[in-house]
C-alpha cells in the first residue's frame, strides 16, 4: 500500500489554477525529487500535502488516513509527516536542543528527560550534538538547517518533505545538509523533496517528478527522466539547468 | 524671593510618605503584571483569535484609547457602583489602571505578533502544534522581545499616570503630596518631595523593566 496517495488535487489562488489534477503516490521509503520551473506548483504541492494550504477537490490520504482540512485531522498528519523549509523556521528564543525538545513535550507530552534524550540523539544524528546549547543566530546556516532536520525527525515521522532546503545556503554549505538526507534516505525515510540539485536528484531518488504548469508533466525513474527526457518541456528545464 | 525652605515636617510625616509610596508601588507592579497579561490577550484575540471577539476588543482598546484616564477612574470607582459593582478606592484604581494599560499594551504588543514571520507559524503547525501552542510557545517570547522598548515606555507612562487616582482618595504617593500640603502649607517643599519620589521610581521601574528583558530574552552564548 501506498505510504502516501494523491489523487487529482487541485488548487487554486483566486482565478490562478496552481495546481491542476495531480496524480502521486508514494511508496514507504522512496525517495522522490520534484524539479520544475519557478511557479509550476512544487511548493504548493509540498504544502497541500502537510495541511499548509487547503486543496480545492481531489484527495490526499497519508498511512490510508484522508487528509481533512479540520484542527484535528490536520495535527493527526502531520505527526505523521514532518516538514523541513527552504528558510529553516528554527525558533530564535530557544537552543537548538530546545527547539527540538519543544514539540516532544506539547505535542505529545513527552517528559523532559526523554524529550532531552530524544533530542541529543536526534542532534547527533545529523552531526550536531556539540551544539545542543547553541541558539540559532549562533549557528551557519547549514547547521541551523541540520537542526531544523533534527526538529522534525524528532517526532518520528513516517515521511519528511523537503521544500529547496539548500537554496537558501550557502554552496560550501550544501553538501553537510544533503550529507544528512541522503543518510535518511539510507536509512529508509521516505522523502518528498522540492530540489534543483540535479545530481542528487539523480544520485539518490527512487523516482524524480518533473511538473509544469501545475501539472505532473514527466515522472520515472531518475535515469529516465534524466536520460530520456519525453517531453520537450522537460529536455528545455534540463537544458538550462545544465547551462 | 523670601522663601525659606523647610523640610523639617520630613520625620513627621514619612509614614504618610511612605504609604503612598508604598500604594503607588503596589499599583504599578499588579497594573504593570496584569496590564500586560491583559494586553496580551488582547492582542492575541486581535492579531489571531476568533473573528467574532476581534470587533469586540477593538471596540475596548479604542474606548480605552480615546478617552482621559481620569473619566476612566471616575467611570469605575462613581459610575459602576450604580450598577451594583462597588468596589474599594485601591480596587478601583487597581483596575483603571490594567484596563487603561491592556487597552495600550494590546496594540504595541499586536504589532510585536504582527511582525512574526509566517514561517514561524508555519514551523509550528508542521510540528503538529495547535495555532494556541504555537502562539504560546513559538510566536509570544519573540514578538514581545520585538515591542519591549516601547512596551516598557508604557508602563512607565501608565506608572506615571498613576498620580489621577488621588483623585478619588486612593492613597497613593500623590495623594499624601496633597494631604502633607494641607496641614502644613508647604506646597513648594511637599510637591518637591513627591516629585523626586517619581523621578526615582520611575528609573527604578527602567532599569527593572530592562533587567526583566534580559532576563526573558536570555542568549545565552554558544557552549563551545
Ligand atoms: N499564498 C499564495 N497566494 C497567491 N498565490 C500564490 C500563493 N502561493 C503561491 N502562489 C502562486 O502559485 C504559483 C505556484 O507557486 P509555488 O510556490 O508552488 O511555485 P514553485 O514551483 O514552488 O516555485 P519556486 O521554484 O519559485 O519555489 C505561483 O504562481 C505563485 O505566485
Ligand atoms: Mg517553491
Amino acid at each position: 500500500m501506498s505510504l502516501i496517495e494523491i489523487t487529482e488535487v487541485r488548487k487554486s489562488f483566486g482565478t490562478n489554477e496552481v495546481l491542476k489534477g495531480i496524480n502521486i503516490d508514494v511508496d514507504p521509503g522512496e525517495v522522490i525529487a520534484i524539479i520544475g520551473k519557478s511557479g509550476s506548483g512544487k511548493s504548493t504541492l509540498l504544502r497541500c500535502i502537510n495541511g499548509l494550504e487547503t486543496i480545492d477537490s481531489g484527495s490526499i490520504a497519508v498511512a490510508g488516513a484522508q487528509l481533512l482540512p479540520d484542527e484535528l485531522h490536520l495535527r493527526a498528519l502531520r505527526l505523521k509527516i514532518g516538514m523541513i523549509f527552504q528558510s529553516f523556521n528554527l525558533f530564535p528564543h530557544l537552543t537548538a536542543g530546545k527547539n527540538v525538545m519543544l514539540s516532544q513535550m506539547v505535542v505529545k507530552k513527552v517528559p523532559t528527560a526523554d524529550a532531552e534524550a530524544t533530542a541529543r540523539k536526534m542532534l547527533d544524528r545529523v552531526g550536531l550534538a556539540h551544539k545542543f546549547d547553541a541558539y540559532p543566530e549562533e549557528l551557519s546556516g547549514g547547521q541551523q538547517q541540520r537542526v531544523a532536520i533534527a526538529r522534525a525527525l524528532a517526532m518520528q515521522p513516517m515521511a519528511l518533505l523537503c521544500d529547496e532546503i539548500t537554496s537558501a545556503l550557502d554552496p560550501e554549505l550544501v553538501n553537510e545538509v544533503l550529507a544528512v538526507v541522503k543518510e535518511l534516505a539510507a536509512e529508509g525515510m521516505t522523502l518528498l523533496m522540492v530540489t534543483h540539485e540535479m545530481r542528487f536528484a539523480r544520485d539518490v531518488c527512487t523516482r524524480v517528478v518533473f511538473m509544469h504548469q501545475g501539472r505532473v508533466h514527466e515522472i520515472g525513474a531518475p535515469q529516465d527522466v534524466f536520460g530520456d527526457p519525453k517531453t520537450p518541456e522537460l529536455k528545455q528545464f534540463l537544458g538550462l539547468q545544465a547551462a | 524671593m523670601t522663601y525659606s525652605f523647610d523640610f523639617s515636617w520630613i520625620g513627621e510625616y514619612l509614614p504618610v510618605l511612605l504609604k503612598g509610596v508604598g500604594i503607588t508601588v503596589e499599583l504599578i507592579l499588579v497594573g504593570a503584571f496584569f496590564g500586560v497579561a491583559l494586553g496580551t490577550l488582547c492582542a492575541w484575540i486581535r492579531a489571531l483569535g476568533p473573528l467574532w471577539l476581534r470587533p469586540v476588543v477593538g471596540a475596548y482598546v479604542e474606548m480605552i484609547r480615546n478617552t482621559p484616564f481620569l473619566i476612566q477612574l471616575f467611570f469605575i470607582f462613581f459610575g459602576l457602583p450604580s450598577l451594583g459593582f462597588r468596589m474599594s478606592e485601591l480596587q478601583a484604581a487597581n483596575l483603571a489602571m490594567i484596563v487603561n494599560l491592556g487597552a495600550y499594551s494590546c496594540e504595541i504588543i499586536r504589532a510585536g505578533i504582527q511582525a512574526t514571520p509566517r514561517g514561524q507559524f508555519e514551523a509550528g503547525a508542521s510540528l503538529a502544534m495547535s495555532p494556541i501552542q504555537t502562539f504560546w510557545h513559538v510566536v509570544l517570547i519573540p514578538s514581545l522581545q520585538r515591542i519591549w522598548p516601547a512596551l516598557s515606555s508604557q508602563i512607565v507612562i501608565v506608572m506615571l499616570g498613576s498620580a489621577a487616582v488621588s483623585q478619588i482618595a486612593a492613597e497613593d504617593l500623590t495623594f499624601a503630596a496633597n494631604f502633607i500640603q494641607s496641614r502644613n502649607f508647604r506646597a513648594f517643599e511637599a510637591y518637591l518631595v513627591s516629585t523626586v519620589i517619581y523621578l526615582f521610581l520611575a528609573i527604578v521601574l527602567r532599569q527593572l523593566l530592562r533587567g526583566a528583558g534580559a532576563l526573558l530574552f536570555a542568549k545565552r552564548r554558544a557552549a563551545q
